[in-house]
């Protein structure tokens, strides 16, 4: 067990967890931030995705050692109001079905179109890819995609 | 003024009212039955209580209304279609209604809507008639309140209007409204008036979706609550036998190291929610849910041989000796098929095969439970709230009224929450340890103790005689249990004039259940791949030997027989016309069927092309005919997920098992589809104004059927068994 100092959302929170405890269970089981979601533990499915200095990164590998110094985003923090341009994109095409899956692909995607705010159809396919929606939305995530790198530009 | 059209649906009692202590009105009321003459209304906010109404409006002082349910939302937006039949009727502007998710106190409890494509069939009439009986008395209210004959006034997005053209909003005469007598048969509008269906309404909860809000089981906390993990067998047929914790104990955060399974054992044959092996398991309890995980990988167990341990090959060879032998129950008879097969000019038969299906829902089984002296709290995601509520009672030896369901939002369900072992688990553990508790179950328990859609084989024969299907033979051998309720009397079930429908099954150790579009699932893949090889033996257009079928049933008087073929022609042509089935582009190959299955008509045409000599599922064009379309935006998202889940499983699910264990636990060993293989879906309404049907299930079942269907086109070869990724034929490449 030891402490660790945690920049999350833009604030710093000390944590006491023990060393090898996945930065997506101390999301939600210390700090009380369920919007990152548990699916497989294993990097499979993208459902715990939050963004470590801005890239997307899968929180259920990550532990807390490894994590002091970087900034981390979680969807409770990827806007102050809920309305960054892909939680925009994202009502306005309902994309959910059962919504568990959404808070990882919006991660994703927010990462992604910030690195590359026009891309392609495959490329969205592409950078899409690894997040899994059991519920089969993918046609939805694709569009709501598409109109969030507009609203970007 | 818009014209109301008398109900069929006649209904005493089923409504009450009350003043609300902190202003407004509440309405409690019931869908199916009359309210119980002692149920009270409540006049607390706080206080709704579930087990005399199935749900309650507030219209509030303002004239905002609130809806509280206690429907499950299971990915299919029943949370938010319901309410729109109710705010249709009701007259309110959908943005001023709100949806809230209720808890559910068991005593008495009378039958709720379990989301899934039954619920807004069955609530359309009554759902429809309580928004317009609690119309009806704000408008008696207002007229009252002019004095005047409420003939002489309307209502109409939340405000009462009367002849001289004054004005009264809804809140300003809930007061007066709830006193009033609660007027018997109201009429219901007319489908071209309708303001509120057939617009789209987006996901009550889509804003605590995409901001990360607690919505779900796994999110769900309590003060004190600690995690448990449970270690069940690794093998279906294996019994604990003993186990040390030492290692566990010592894991940190590790609280207690329990053995459950007594209690629950002994009542496990009573109810069919609960379905699971005869095992006890041991539990971790744990400050964290990753320390839980982690004790739970420190025990050490061992387990005993108590039943056979299955694997694939030994399944594969019983079901073949169902299919082989004559042991069958006869689901349908007409005619005599075997002397049709006798005098047939040629007959045809094929087998085709399924494997086992988890159902691998996005948020793992997991719930909460707490067991004190006075009461026993549930919380989490189930679709079976009655049952479960019921079997933790008696399992617990409480009486009813101490047990509180609440539902959450689910992540996903796909049929596995049916299935109640899990809240089980969690009330044994809660009981034992008398902590409030949360149940998590990682991926891997999810994946290989699951409630699985069995494998399942069918043999299909039919013989031809002066070219017509003149007799048709079905037979299907499952594990377990059989295909049920009218599923032998679908398509072609009346089309042709010598036919049966035989069913055996050989009972298992696994645990298996419903699994979306239970049976049809794979059904619709061996009899719609069937009917396009007959077409090409019998050198048919594929579309018109259906459409041939489909006249033989017009006019029948089998009430068993549901599908409509008048409906059935509607969604052929209207795929036909759309997905460009009669103008073939160079280098698409195109698979049609058409199917029906939970009361909704079906009909497909899957795009595939070849890349680098692979078929690849470019597009589905489907028509559907779903009566009305309440929720446009909802009903699409349906149509594509059903399809995306068709096409995924169809191509990649397998599911094997070796000496009784599955041999995939995770994403790695078990391929679900992803963004790129997803088709873009295109879908058709065949518009009309006759009550609305399900999308969550009817539009799996062709997906698989119409993807093989083109891979054959594509390929040259057929395939009889799934998963199609490893049974593909190659194609021959020439030159
Ligand atoms: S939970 Fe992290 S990738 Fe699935
Ligand atoms: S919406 Fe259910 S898993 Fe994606």
């Amino acid at each position: 067990m030891a402490t660790y100092n945690l920049k999350i959302n833009g604030q710093t929170h000390s944590v006491e967890a023990d060393d090898d405890t996945p930065l997506l269970w101390v999301l939600r089981d210390h700090l009380d931030m369920v919007g990152t979601k548990y699916g497989c533990g294993i990097g499979q499915c993208g459902a715990c995705t939050v963004h470590v200095d801005g890239s997307a990164t899968r929180s259920c590998l990550l532990q807390a050692a490894q994590l002091e110094g970087k900034e981390i985003t979680t969807i409770e923090g990827l806007s102050e109001n809920g309305d960054h341009p892909v939680q925009q994109a994202w009502k306005e095409v309902d994309v959910p079905q059962c919504g568990y899956c959404q808070a990882g692909q919006i991660m994703t995607a927010s990462a992604f179109l910030d690195k590359n705010p026009n891309p392609n159809t495959e490329e969205i396919k592409s950078a899409m890819h690894a997040n899994i929606c059991r519920c089969g939305a993918y046609n939805r995530i694709h569009k709501a995609v598409a109109i969030a790198s507009e609203k970007n530009s | 003024m818009s014209t109301l059209i008398p109900s069929k649906f006649s209904r005493r009692g089923f409504l009450r009212t009350s003043t609300l202590a902190s202003g407004g009105m509440l309405i409690g009321f019931n869908l199916f039955n009359a309210c119980k003459p002692k149920a009270e209304m409540p006049v607390d906010i706080s206080k709704l209580n579930y087990s005399d109404f199935n749900a309650f409006i507030k219209i509030s002082d303002e004239g905002m209304v609130t809806i509280f349910s206690p429907n499950p939302e299971i990915g299919q937006g029943v949370k938010t279609s319901m309410p729109m039949l109710i705010a249709e009727e009701l007259d309110v502007p959908w943005e001023h209604v709100n949806v809230v998710q209720g808890e559910l106190d068991t005593e008495n409890y009378t039958r709720q809507l379990a989301g899934g494509s039954q619920s807004i069939r069955l609530g359309w009439e009554p759902l429809r008639q309580t928004g317009a009986t609690a119309r009806q008395m704000l408008v008696n209210a207002a007229a009252a309140r002019w004095g005047v004959d409420a003939s002489e006034c309307t209502a109409s997005k939340g405000v009462i209007t009367n002849a001289k053209g004054e004005t009264l909003g809804y809140g300003d005469v809930v007061k007066e409204a709830a006193m009033l007598e609660i007027p018997e048969n109201v009429g219901l509008k007319d489908p071209k008036d309708f303001t509120v269906i057939g617009q789209d309404a987006t996901n009550v909860d889509i804003d605590k979706i995409v901001t990360g809000k607690p919505l779900f089981g796994l999110d769900y906390k309590a003060e004190g609550m600690v995690y448990a993990s449970v270690l069940r067998p690794p093998a279906f047929g294996q019994v604990l036998e003993s186990y040390d914790d030492t290692a566990a104990r010592a894991v940190p955060g590790v609280i207690d190291v329990i053995k459950i399974g007594a209690k629950l054992n002994a009542i496990a044959e009573k109810n069919w929610t609960i379905q699971m092996g005869s095992s006890e398991k041991v539990v971790v309890i744990a400050k964290t849910t990753w320390q839980a995980i982690k004790g739970k990988k420190a025990l050490q167990a061992t387990w005993t041989d108590d039943s056979t341990l299955e694997s694939t090959e030994y399944q594969d060879k019983k079901l073949f000796e169902i299919l082989n032998g004559d042991e069958f129950t006869t689901k349908r008879e007409d005619g005599d098929v075997k002397k049709a097969f006798a005098e047939a000019d040629e007959v045809i038969e094929r087998t085709y095969e399924s494997p086992f299906l988890p159902h691998n829902c996005m948020e793992p089984m997991n719930f909460y439970a707490n067991v004190t002296a006075e009461k026993v709290h549930l919380v989490g995601p189930i679709q079976t709230p009655e049952p479960t509520a019921e079997m933790v009672a008696m399992m617990l030896g409480r009486d009813l009224k101490e047990v509180k369901l609440e539902m959450t939002r689910m992540g996903g369900g796909f049929g596995r929450r049916l299935y109640s072992d899990f809240v089980m688990e969690a009330a044994e553990i809660a009981d034992a340890i008398r902590k409030p508790v949360k149940m998590v179950s990682t991926r891997e328990d999810d994946m290989t103790t699951g409630v699985y859609r069995p494998s399942i084989k069918y043999r299909i024969k039919a013989g031809i005689k002066n070219g017509e299907i003149t007799s048709y033979h079905l037979k299907e051998a499952a594990i377990n249990v059989n295909m049920y309720g009218l599923i032998p009397h679908f398509f072609p079930a009346g089309c042709i004039p010598n036919y049966k429908v035989d069913v055996g099954n050989y009972k298992s150790n696994i645990t298996t259940g419903a699994w979306r579009a239970p049976y049809t699932n794979f059904l619709s893949f061996a009899e719609q791949s069937f009917f396009d090889e007959i077409a090409e033996i019998t050198e048919k257009d594929p579309v018109q030997l259906r459409l041939d079928l489909l006249q033989k049933v017009k006019g029948t008087t089998d009430e068993k027989i549901q599908y409509s073929a008048e409906r059935m022609e509607d969604v052929i042509n209207l795929v036909v016309e759309k997905s460009g089935l009669k103008t073939p582009k160079e280098g698409v190959y195109q698979g049609f069927c058409a199917y029906y299955c939970h009361n909704t008509h079906v009909a497909q045409v899957a795009d595939v092309v070849l890349e680098n000599n692979q078929p690849v599922v470019k597009k589905v064009h489907v028509a559907v005919d779903c009566g009305i379309v309440v929720n446009p935006t909802g009903a699409l998202n349906q149509i594509e997920g059903g399809i995306v889940d068709g096409v995924g499983h169809g191509m990649y699910g397998d599911f094997k098992f070796k000496e009784g264990m599955p041999e995939s636990n995770n994403y790695n060993s078990y391929r679900l589809i992803r963004m790129k293989e997803a088709p873009e879906v295109e879908t058709h309404f065949v518009e009309n104004t006759l009550a609305p049907t399900g999308l969550g299930e009817p539009t799996l079942p062709p997906a698989m059927a119409a993807i093989s269907i083109a891979i054959t086109k594509a390929t040259g070869g057929r395939m009889y068994k799934q998963p199609f990724i490893k049974n593909m034929p190659k194609k021959q490449v020439i030159g």
